[in-house]
């Protein structure tokens, strides 16, 4: 009888909207596991905690370097997602207890609650996307450091635009975004000085419908090729018939005649090199940013497709030449948190 | 400012304006008819997210438009009844039930999603609405391509205003419809099915919700996104306060509300760049809100809005 209440309690509860996405998370993972869960032997236990549905560009990232890991590496991987901040510490502390040895995530939200949580679990290794410093003894960060490939995009877009007016929509005026924004638009400026530029924030993370009236509205300004720092601004600029420039994971499916290229970010190097490191019992609180930038894999320039025989060979030459510069060391792109204006 | 000036008059900024306040104006009717009728439908939100969902799902299935739309309008009016059976039938609070209506569809909305498309890095995508100009009307200078170079979906948000006009003041259903929103239990003597009336109402409020959904991820988007909606229903709640629960002011509310929506996001491009953006992002609510304080100080909400009908209590 007890039994069968706490059933139907259960079941009830299955219709609030996090559960119901957990449920599709575990089915998923369910659906992913039954390869892995064969083998026997100790793996490491690696848990994930994201403050939105993995479907979010940032988290999805993430995510997939994970699912990579567990393949590649030989991990146990599971993850919680749409975790609100209230919930933060107690969904860490559930995998602190449960065995799990490296927790990954996203600490935006709980930048204060996370590090304090960390604290109380020395022996876990806690490696999170935030805009703030690690913590000791075992609080390191992360963030997607693709200031490079975007400066990279911003020498073709100036090269590329016929107006000498480029533009970029992006989310908010944050750290992560304005630096992206500022070294596309500083890629442009270095190839034409004069040119143009204009953004939008739409004040969110997600909302396409805005995202793609925010970028016609920038065409109608004269804009001809535009930096699609959000969802939704691509379908504008294939639309409109200009050019565009992704973000965050090679986009060119969405329109591979708008579409050049863009940067893309690859937490696997990140993810690989804590995981050897727990692995190896020597992970310690530091920042991991640098594990997201061109020299170490974590970011790139997403292939050019299409354009790969229409991008004018001078175009191709000097971003191949600036690109060894950075490869090199020998030059570095300016990080500028600043948030941009249109001119 | 002359740069602003500028903006106003170009064709594109008048086209903007009208897909903008398109799906504001289908939810702000919906909701209308829901709360004329007598129940507040918090569920707004959800459901215009779950008829994206299903609309899109089911043109991404079959590859037909209207089918998607046809499944929009279905399952919006589906989850009216659902928040009907609650509040009308049974009586319960409008507020809770309404929030709840929400949360359950959009979490089912992403489930779904995610069950059928599983997930990956590009949202898979549709091909959307295209543009079905009028002859003659959108050879008309400026107003022509603006206004009769839309969406079919957009003409019909046109016709939905006056025929809801119509049906609210001119039919014998539409009379039930606010009489059961305003004196239930009159409504009852004279004959009038008040549950059955209300259930109608809200189910017809759905469905135009519903279509309000449908035009977000099939006319203005091609895909289904988390967070497609990003408070839209909201929205239209207020502009049902503002509009008076009156069809012709709902819908001039959404085109007001349009207007400075468009108009920041073109600010924003126009190089007036030393005031910050959140500035141009809280316009178009400041501008609503002091339009609401100005223009409906007098506005009475229908007097037994909120107020389940029970037919042996008094």
């Amino acid at each position: 009888m007890e039994n069968g209440k706490s059933k139907m309690q259960s079941k009830r509860e299955g219709l609030s909207r996090r559960n119901v996405l957990e449920l599709g998370a575990l089915g998923l993972a369910a659906a992913m596991l039954p390869g892995s869960a064969l083998a026997q032997d100790k793996k490491l236990k690696v848990a994930a905690i994201f403050a939105t549905p993995t479907e979010e560009p940032w988290v999805h990232q993430i995510h997939v370097a994970l699912q990579r890991a567990e393949k590649e590496l030989g991990i146990e991987y599971k993850w919680s997602e749409k975790v609100q901040t209230a919930d933060f510490s107690r969904v860490m502390r559930e995998y602190a207890q449960g065995g799990y040895e490296l927790v990954l995530g996203d600490a935006f939200a709980a930048e204060r609650e996370s590090r304090r949580t960390a604290k109380q679990f020395p022996k876990v290794a806690f490696l999170f996307g935030s805009g703030a410093g690690p913590a000791e003894p075992n609080f390191a960060v992360f963030d997607n450091w693709i200031h490079e490939p975007a400066y990279l995009s911003g020498l073709i877009a100036g090269k590329m635009s016929k107006s000498g007016t480029i533009g970029a929509v992006a989310a908010m005026g944050i750290p992560e975004v304005n630096r992206l924004v500022n070294a596309f638009f500083a890629g442009a400026r270095e190839v034409n000085p004069d040119i143009k530029r204009k953004v939008a924030f739409i004040g969110s993370f997600f909302d396409p419908p805005k995202a793609k009236e925010a970028a016609i509205a920038q065409i109608d300004a004269g804009v001809d090729v535009i930096y699609a720092e959000r969802f939704g601004v691509i379908e504008a600029a294939v639309e409109r018939k200009i050019l565009a420039i992704s973000n965050m994971s090679d986009q060119s499916s969405l329109g591979p005649d708008t579409v050049i290229t863009g940067p893309v970010w690859d937490m696997y190097p990140t993810v690989e090199h804590a995981i050897k490191l727990v692995k190896a019992g020597v992970f310690t609180a530091q920042d991991y940013g640098d594990f997201s930038r061109m020299a170490k894999g974590g970011s790139f320039l997403a292939p050019y497709h299409k354009f790969d025989k229409t991008l004018p060979a001078d175009v191709k030459e000097l971003v191949e030449k600036k690109k060894a510069e950075i490869l090199d060391g020998n030059f570095r792109v300016n990080v500028d948190e600043d948030t941009p204006v249109s001119d | 400012m002359s740069v602003v000036l500028e903006q106003i008059f170009q064709v594109g900024f008048l086209a903007a304006i009208i897909r903008i306040a398109t799906p504001l104006a289908f939810a702000t009717l919906g909701e209308m008819f829901s709360e004329r009728a007598g129940v507040l439908n918090l569920g707004i939100e959800g459901i215009m997210l779950l008829s994206a969902m299903t609309g899109f799902t089911a043109t991404s299935l079959s590859g037909s438009l209207w089918l998607g739309v046809l499944a929009a309008v279905l399952t919006g009016a589906l989850m009216g009844a659902v928040h009907a059976l609650f509040t009308v039938a049974l009586g319960l609070s409008q507020h809770v039930c309404g929030i709840g209506v929400t949360l359950f569809s959009s979490g089912l909305a992403y489930f779904l999603y995610r069950l059928i498309f599983g997930q990956q890095s590009v949202p898979p995508s549709i091909k959307s609405f295209e543009t079905l100009p009028i002859p003659v009307l959108s050879d008309i200078p400026v107003l022509g391509p603006a206004v009769f170079n839309q969406f079919s979906l957009v003409y019909m948000a046109m016709a939905a205003v006056p025929l809801a006009a119509f049906v609210l003041y001119r039919t014998p259903w539409g009379l039930s419809v606010r009489m059961v929103g305003e004196n239930p239990r009159a409504a009852d003597s004279a004959g009038v099915g008040v549950i059955a009336t209300r259930f109608q109402a809200v189910m017809l409020g759905g469905a135009l919700m519903g279509l309000a959904g449908a035009f977000l991820s099939m006319v203005q988007f091609n895909a289904f996104t988390f967070g497609l909606v990003s408070g839209r229903g909201w929205v239209a709640i207020a502009l049902v306060v503002f509009g008076r629960w009156d069809p012709w002011r709902s819908a001039g509310a959404a085109l007001l509300f349009a207007f400075v929506d468009a108009l920041q996001l073109r600010m924003q491009a126009s190089g007036l760049g030393h005031i910050p953006y959140e500035a141009f992002l809280m316009l178009p609510f400041i501008f609503t809100i002091v339009a609401m304080a100005v223009m409906s100080r007098n506005a009475v909400a229908p007097s037994a809005l909120l107020k389940p009908f029970r037919r042996e209590e008094r």
